[in-house]
């Protein structure tokens, strides 16, 4: 399956190579660089690169890409979510996953990969067991290790591999014991020039950190469950108990994991939280154009909108722009002609507005194209299709754990256009 | 670099840091020679006896691996650390071995020893570990101790030791393909492994070494979609992908009468790519009428295995992982009846919202599964609109995904969408654009005119790209209906003096020349223009003025002969090599001279004939021929180790052959989840019922009730090969009835019973039977007078061997009425209650895995079981000799010799019963007598002493023995499949003995049932060093086959095998303690001359049953 892995820098350098099987030499991926350069813009590069006697498939995340490289026909989608798994797993070890954090621990994610795959295939990758045979590094245990002299390897087979629930590691014990749970939702919509929502959907997650001991079993149930239409579970979720009662039932993992994520049905009117007035113009003939921009909340049912960034792609004439934003601060990239506008909270007594002019080049005719408008903001405690957590139920072991539920409303892609 | 500084260095990482500066060229001499210190101090530190020293030295050269620097040179100081305590510095050993040991193959070969022992370890982690390195070392010498390896770790008791016997074996396969048919023999073995576990890694090493075997999946289909959903993520993708192609070979299409429909669809399918278009949603609707009718002329059936497939995949829609949920989608696109794809949208959908290069293959796959089940994706169209910030990759995808969803009633809405997208600042997705409105212009008649408005709107847009690629969509919609058009054309002529990309300058003189019946009066001006700038052109365009002045030329030669001549000289100097040649050709067709041939009378024919418009179709029209989600489907071409995704067959093949067959079941190891249990049991459900197996369509993971399915499999021997869901119901009520009444029948059957067979053997099977016997009939002597039997054998069968009656009762069930116990299959969890019964009807032993739920349906079975044996016929009487056992003359040993027993005597033989306690012991039965005048109190075993690992399970404790009178003891000992003495004290009340239990190798081992087939295969495996072959004279006496059969089955405790031979003799067995398999091969030749050929896993009992059951067959 998988022959060999390559992760490249933004400047184009290998810097790490595995190779499962027999070497590749690392010239294969020249065909990647030839690809790279000819895409305009650095995610625009192939997934898939076929070269006369492998193919390449690589993702791009935080600037690297994992170029992994394969001989024969093996489903796309499994390299794919293999290396993004991969990501995740090198990010839950070093907190971050940059060329630095990786080179700083070349040994650990050599060992990793050991491990998460044999022979090209699919070992271990859930992150329990991971961490039972490899323990992640911390300061403290560098420390330890270099005095003691002991490792970070484990000694045993991972309980998880053999257990039923291979996604829990045995023995787990805390002093405190609680279990988080966020649920997280998304606005994906895009509005119309007149302010009218083109398509809105609201995509939700719930995210858990569970430091509970032993072996708890948890039930989940929902307030308004119909209101999820299409849900993807992590695998302890009991899907039959589900299917039949919409409770989520579940033995969770250790720590921090996405217990679902779910789409809310499409017959539920969304409430788009945010409006946005808008004026760009460029007037024929002269070398200006107007920018006028106002938010406003709607919808947000008495919970204030926070963390908003406005961001905009100014058309390739733009050669700068002068605003002025009556709260936050903006800049303008005269190269990429990124426009960002960090507004902060809105206040409804005060909405927010950037006005002023930007400057065109000099004879050249007004763009025709409209920049879009891309938002992000958060409405804290509030879940916006309106899903409730019911109640959370432990079985199976005596003590009480302390509980909380969080709910958050965000801007997913969140687009108005001009 | 001093070596101090060196590991000062933290970590690997860090100490890389100063190394570029040699790495980079190795072969100049400085470098080179810090290069060569610089290992020298790894080499110290290797060398050194700390183990952080060695660690840190394993870090950094890890480091300069992982970086792609060459560290072989260090390969003699690495490999001797292969052993090294720590386990950190071992790991990275072996990362290191497997990086250099293809390169260095003759010292690699150091560490393989260490990789042997591992393999012995007690520790499942490090025989894993061990066998995943041995696997991972591409040395060719070291296949034959890779397969051994992988055999022996192929029956290992962890399932993750299996497991990794599974990953090894494509890596075998890769270093030696000749392997591939003792791997193939591994692979059907684990196929057969019931864990969740080993699933996906053996369906992957299938996939890699034989897909084509696809028999070797039948038996082994329905548990796999019943594991499916507690295999782990990435075996699930691979099980689905083979299961995908399993179902295409096995069942029939299920949209037969559709795709009939279909094919005759074809014709109006180019009416969309013509102009007469035909309201869509009526055809479709039309078509399910004609379908409806047509599955009522011809029900399709769904072969329930299918349906398993399909109702088993299903809620893996909901996975995380995308890769599966792929794989689910794919399979349902290409298995499911029409009416039910659609539930895969709503999951594809979801997966849009994945990275972005997960969204780029669904999209691919999207947008070919909208070609042929539009309807599927049209609730979603908005999830496919387009947003500035998606890559351009992502937006051309989404483009023909929202193209090929377009239709009449939401065309509006597509094009409104398509007007921003054309304001968009990326170029190449603006250019995809105006495309795709020229697809929706051809496809859909309704809107070609606003389309086309549309387009000549944009010919005035100030980007080159834009028009020039408007100009080439606007001419092939032209093509269509350009009588209509020719002001359009007109317009389009102004444009040549602005465009100037070549392509659309091109197509607009195309354009001119084709209709220039329409625009008479432009089209010399535009000659004209063309002329005078033909120099200038690019290639394309030339060749289409050219072309422009031969229309013209021969369409309005008055005004345009010399511009033609003209266009013609110049051309006729042209550097081109293609366009003085085409100049040259049209001067002679179209200008007659006295030369011209035959062909420039039909010059005009040729140029100005009817063009049939061009078909505006989707890239991904013809994708669908490849799985869908594979590579070869994403690249449009075949990929290395593609397989085809076969055709629906014309008529299913047998269903029966997923049956699953009563055999030996590999013992299971694995404590398995409630989950599982529930469906391993309904799997086991088969191992009930009737060989025949009508196992059971119905014996899917969810819905039916345990109980209806335990009925079923109750009442399955009669009920053997009925199908229909639907039917169960009724079959289980049934049975019900039946089942009362077989009670009866049975009642009055074991009556029957207890009265005509003797029951010697089964008195020592266990306590409980002993008592109970007792009460019904006075006990015998051990042995057994041969002629009881014959009476029961006869009322049986016409065979004389059947003396032996378990070996019966494994074969036929009919045979199970008599007492004997099979010694094949231990009980192990029975209650008390059971055993009474089982000693009565031995259905145990077809029994694989006796599980605390099966025990009521053993009862049910039993009935029916009953009500068989009146029906049976002779039929079995061609099984029955050839599988007969011996019991006959059980010899028996002294314990004890009543003179220094003072009085006591004991004697012991090995009864052959499987030993109900504990199913690795041997039981064996003694014989106590009071000789003596006075009582004997208090009998036990005391102070045992035993070889490692062997375990002795004691007789309960006599209480009173009175004077000459005898009683029977039964003991289990575990003598670990060795011939070891088992001491022990055998005490009473006044004195100890000291007693010791030898056993014959022939009693360490218990019957197993084989079939022929299976004799062979397993004989096949256990060649070369496991195999004893003798010659030998035979005995005067024993020189029909009767007798041999009779000679070996005393000696040794094994079973006969059928054999089509009657030159040969075949017995299998297995031993006791580890399962290994023992066959016995006796060829007979002339004048008394045979072959004796044992093989046996455990050599040392092999050489030790040749030697006597050569004693047996010589004396």
């Amino acid at each position: 399956m998988i022959h060999s892995l390559f992760l490249v820098n933004a400047s184009g350098d290998i810097f790490l190579e595995k190779h499962w099987k027999s070497v590749v030499s690392r010239s294969v991926c020249d065909y990647f660089f030839e690809a790279l350069e000819r895409a305009t813009e650095p995610e625009n590069v192939p997934p898939v690169i076929p070269t006369p006697h492998h193919y390449l498939i690589s993702v791009l995340r935080h600037r690297i890409y994992f170029v992994a490289v394969i001989q024969s026909e093996v489903p796309p989608l499994f390299v794919i979510e293999f290396l993004h798994r991969v990501v995740d797993t090198f990010q839950d070890y070093f907190g971050v996953c940059t060329e630095a954090a990786i080179k700083d621990n070349v040994v650990v994610v050599y060992e990793l990969l050991e491990e998460m795959l044999d022979n090209g295939f699919p070992l271990a990758t859930e992150s329990n067991i991971l961490k039972e045979l490899i323990k992640p590094p911390t300061i403290l245990r560098t420390m330890v290790n270099t005095i003691t002299g002991s490792t970070n390897v484990g000694e045993q087979l991972p309980t998880g591999q053999l257990s039923v629930v291979p996604w829990r590691r045995t023995g787990v014990k805390y002093t405190n014991n609680e279990a988080y749970f966020d649920v997280v939702e998304e606005i994906d919509a895009i509005i119309d020039k007149s302010g009218s929502t083109i398509t809105a959907e609201i995509q939700g997650v719930i995210d858990a950190c569970v430091k509970l001991t032993g072996m708890p079993d948890l039930t989940l149930s929902f307030m308004n469950p119909r209101l999820l239409d299409d849900v993807s579970f992590h695998p302890c979720v009991r899907f039959k108990r589900w299917e039949a009662e919409r409770i989520l039932s579940f033995i969770p993992p250790d720590g921090n994991f996405r217990l679902l994520s779910y789409h809310v049905s499409s017959q539920n009117l969304v409430a788009i939280p945010v409006y946005v007035k808008h004026n760009i113009t460029f007037r024929e003939g002269s070398s200006q154009g107007r920018f006028d921009l106002t938010l406003g909340p709607k919808q947000t049912m008495g919970k204030a909108v926070e963390s908003v960034l406005v961001s905009s792609q100014l058309p390739r004439g733009v050669l700068n722009a002068n605003l002025n934003p009556s709260q936050g601060t903006y800049t303008f990239d005269p190269v990429t002609k990124l426009l960002s506008w960090d507004v902060g909270k809105i206040n409804p007594q005060k909405l927010p507005s950037l006005k002023g002019t930007m400057s065109l080049q000099a004879g050249a005719s007004k763009p025709d194209e409209n920049p879009t408008i891309n938002i992000q903001f958060k409405i804290q405690q509030m879940a916006i299709s309106g899903l409730k957590v019911n109640r959370l139920d432990m079985y199976g072991e005596k003590y009480k754990p302390f509980k909380g539920i969080k709910y958050m409303t965000k801007a997913g892609k969140f687009q108005v256009r001009t | 670099m001093s070596t101090s500084s060196a590991f000062n260095d933290e970590k690997g990482g860090s100490s890389s840091v100063g190394e570029p500066e040699y790495g980079h060229d190795p072969a100049s001499g400085g470098i080179f020679s810090s290069d060569y210190k610089r290992h020298d101090d790894l080499k110290e530190m290797l060398d050194s006896n700390k183990d952080s020293l060695k660690l840190e030295a394993m870090k950094r050269i890890v480091a300069m691996i992982a970086r792609g620097k060459n560290a072989s040179d260090l390969f003699p100081a690495v490999v001797k650390n292969v052993a090294c305590k720590n386990i950190e510095v071992k790991k990275l050993v072996y990362v290191y071995l497997v990086r250099y040991a293809e390169e260095q193959q003759d010292l690699a070969l150091l560490s393989i020893s260490t990789f042997q022992r591992g393999l012995k370890d007690p520790n499942q982690l490090i025989r894993a570990s061990a066998l995943r390195v041995l696997s991972s070392i591409r040395v060719t010498i070291i296949v034959p101790i890779m397969m051994l390896a992988i055999k022996e770790a192929a029956s290992d008791m962890s399932p993750y030791v299996r497991k990794t016997a599974a990953h090894a074996i494509p890596k075998l396969y890769s270093l030696d393909p000749e392997q591939k048919d003792q791997l193939i023999e591994v692979i059907e073995k684990l196929l057969a492994d019931k864990t969740t576990l080993v699933a996906g890694s053996v369906v992957m090493a299938f996939e890699e070494v034989c897909p084509e075997r696809i028999d070797l999946i039948h038996k082994n289909y329905r548990k796999l979609c019943n594991l499916l959903i507690d295999v782990e993520e990435w075996g699930q993708v691979v099980i689905i992908n083979m299961l995908t192609r399993y179902a295409r070979t096995q069942f029939l299409n299920p949209n037969i009468n559709e795709s009939l429909l279909e094919e005759g669809g074809v014709g109006e399918k180019t009416f969309y790519g013509s102009d007469e278009d035909e309201d869509e949603d009526e055809d479709e609707k039309e078509k399910k009428a004609e379908a409806a009718a047509l599955a009522k002329r011809k029900p399709y059936v769904m072969d329930p295995d299918h349906r398993l497939l399909l109702r088993n995949t299903k809620p893996l829609l909901q996975s995380r992982n995308a890769a599966v949920v792929m794989a689910v989608a794919q399979l349902y696109f290409h298995l499911a009846p029409k009416a039910e794809v659609g539930v895969i949208a709503k999951a594809l959908v979801r997966l849009l919202r994945s990275h972005s290069e997960v969204q780029y293959v669904v999209l691919q796959n999207v947008a070919t599964m909208t070609i042929k089940r539009r309807g599927m994706f049209e609730p979603y169209l908005k999830s496919f609109y387009i947003r500035s910030t998606d890559p351009t990759q992502i937006k051309v995808l989404k483009l023909e995904v929202l193209t090929n969803l377009a239709n009449e009633t939401n065309i509006s809405t597509i094009l409104r969408e398509f007007q921003t997208y054309i304001k968009s600042m990326d170029k190449d997705f603006v250019a995809a654009t105006i495309q795709a409105i020229g697809r929706c212009a051809t496809n859909i008649g309704e809107v070609r005119d606003t389309c086309l408005n549309g387009l000549v709107q944009l010919l005035s847009n100030r980007d080159e790209l834009v028009v020039a690629e408007s100009v080439v969509v606007i001419k092939k919609l032209l093509q269509m209906q350009p009588e209509k058009h020719s002001d359009i054309i007109k317009h389009m002529a102004k444009l040549t003096d602005n465009i100037q990309v070549p392509m659309a300058r091109a197509s607009i003189l195309w354009l001119i020349g084709e209709y220039c019946e329409h625009v008479p009066k432009i089209a010399p001006d535009v000659l004209r223009k063309m002329a005078k700038s033909f120099t200038n052109e690019e290639d394309i365009v030339k060749l289409q003025i050219i072309n422009l002045a031969a229309k013209l030329y021969l369409t309005n030669s008055k005004q345009t002969k010399l511009l033609t001549q003209y266009v013609l000289n110049l051309a006729k100097y042209d550097q081109n090599y293609d366009i003085r040649d085409r100049a040259r050709f049209i001067r002679q067709l179209i200008v007659p001279t006295e030369k011209s041939g035959a062909l420039s009378k039909y010059a005009k024919k040729l140029f100005l004939a009817l063009k049939p418009a061009p078909v505006l179709e989707s890239p991904f029209k013809d994708r669908d021929h490849f799985q869908l989600g594979s590579l070869s489907h994403l690249l449009n071409a075949k990929a290395g180790g593609y397989q085809e995704l076969p055709d629906w067959p014309e008529a299913a093949p047998d269903p029966s052959v997923r049956n699953v067959e009563v055999k030996e079941s590999v013992p299971e190891w694995t404590k398995c989840s409630s989950r599982e249990k529930r469906k391993e049991k309904k799997v086991e459900k088969p191992f009930y019922s009737d060989s025949e197996g009508e196992s059971g369509p119905t014996e899917s993971a969810d819905s039916e009730s345990d109980s209806a399915s335990g009925s079923e499999s109750a009442s399955g021997s009669e009920e053997s090969g009925s199908r229909s869901e639907s039917e169960e119901s009724e079959e289980a009520s049934e049975s019900e009835e039946e089942e009362e009444e077989e009670e009866e029948k049975k009642k009055k059957k074991q009556k029957e019973v207890k009265k005509t067979v003797q029951e010697s053997e089964s008195e020592q099977s266990s306590e409980e039977d002993r008592k109970h016997e007792r009460k019904s009939k006075p006990r015998k002597s051990d042995t057994e007078s041969e002629s009881d039997e014959d009476e029961e054998s006869e009322s049986e069968s016409s065979q004389s061997e059947s003396e032996d009656s378990e070996s019966e009762a494994e074969v036929k069930k009919k045979k199970k009425a008599s007492e004997a116990k099979p010694p094949s299959k231990p009980v192990k969890k029975e209650s008390k209650k059971e055993k009474k019964e089982m000693s009565l009807l031995d259905l145990d032993d077809f029994e694989p895995s006796p599980s605390p739920q099966v025990t009521p349906v053993n009862t049910f079975l039993s009935n029916s079981l009953v009500t068989d044996l009146e029906g049976l016929s002779l039929s079995d009487s061609v099984l029955a000799p050839a599988t007969i056992a011996p019991s006959s003359a059980l010899k028996s040993y002294e314990l004890l010799h009543r003179i220094t027993g003072e009085g006591l005597s004991v004697e012991y033989c090995f009864s052959r019963q499987p030993f109900s306690p504990d199913a690795n012991m041997v039981a064996v039965q003694m014989q106590v007598t009071n000789n003596a005048t006075t009582d004997t109190k208090n009998l036990h075993i005391e102070d045992v002493k035993l070889q490692s690992g062997m375990r002795v399970k004691e007789f309960p404790e006599i209480e009173l023995l009175a004077a000459g009178e005898t009683a029977t003891a039964v003991m289990g000992i575990d003598f670990c499949d060795s011939t070891q003495a088992a001491n022990f004290q055998l005490c009473t009340h006044a004195r100890k003995f000291f007693v010791s239990i030898q056993p014959p190798v022939g009693e360490l081992m218990r019957p197993v049932f084989l079939t022929e087939n299976e004799f062979k295969k397993e004989q096949g495996q256990l060649m070369g060093m496991n195999e004893i072959t003798e010659k030998l004279t035979l005995d005067a006496k024993c020189r029909n086959e009767h007798a041999i059969v009779q000679r070996v089955t005393t000696a040794a405790n094994l079973s006969r095998v059928p054999c089509g031979s009657d030159k040969e003799c075949r017995f299998a067995g297995r031993t006791v303690t580890s399962s290994s398999l023992v066959l016995v091969t006796v060829a007979t030749k002339e004048e008394g001359a045979a072959q004796l050929t044992v093989n046996c896993e455990k050599m040392v009992i092999g050489t030790m049953l040749v030697k006597d059951i050569l004693l047996a067959l010589t004396q």
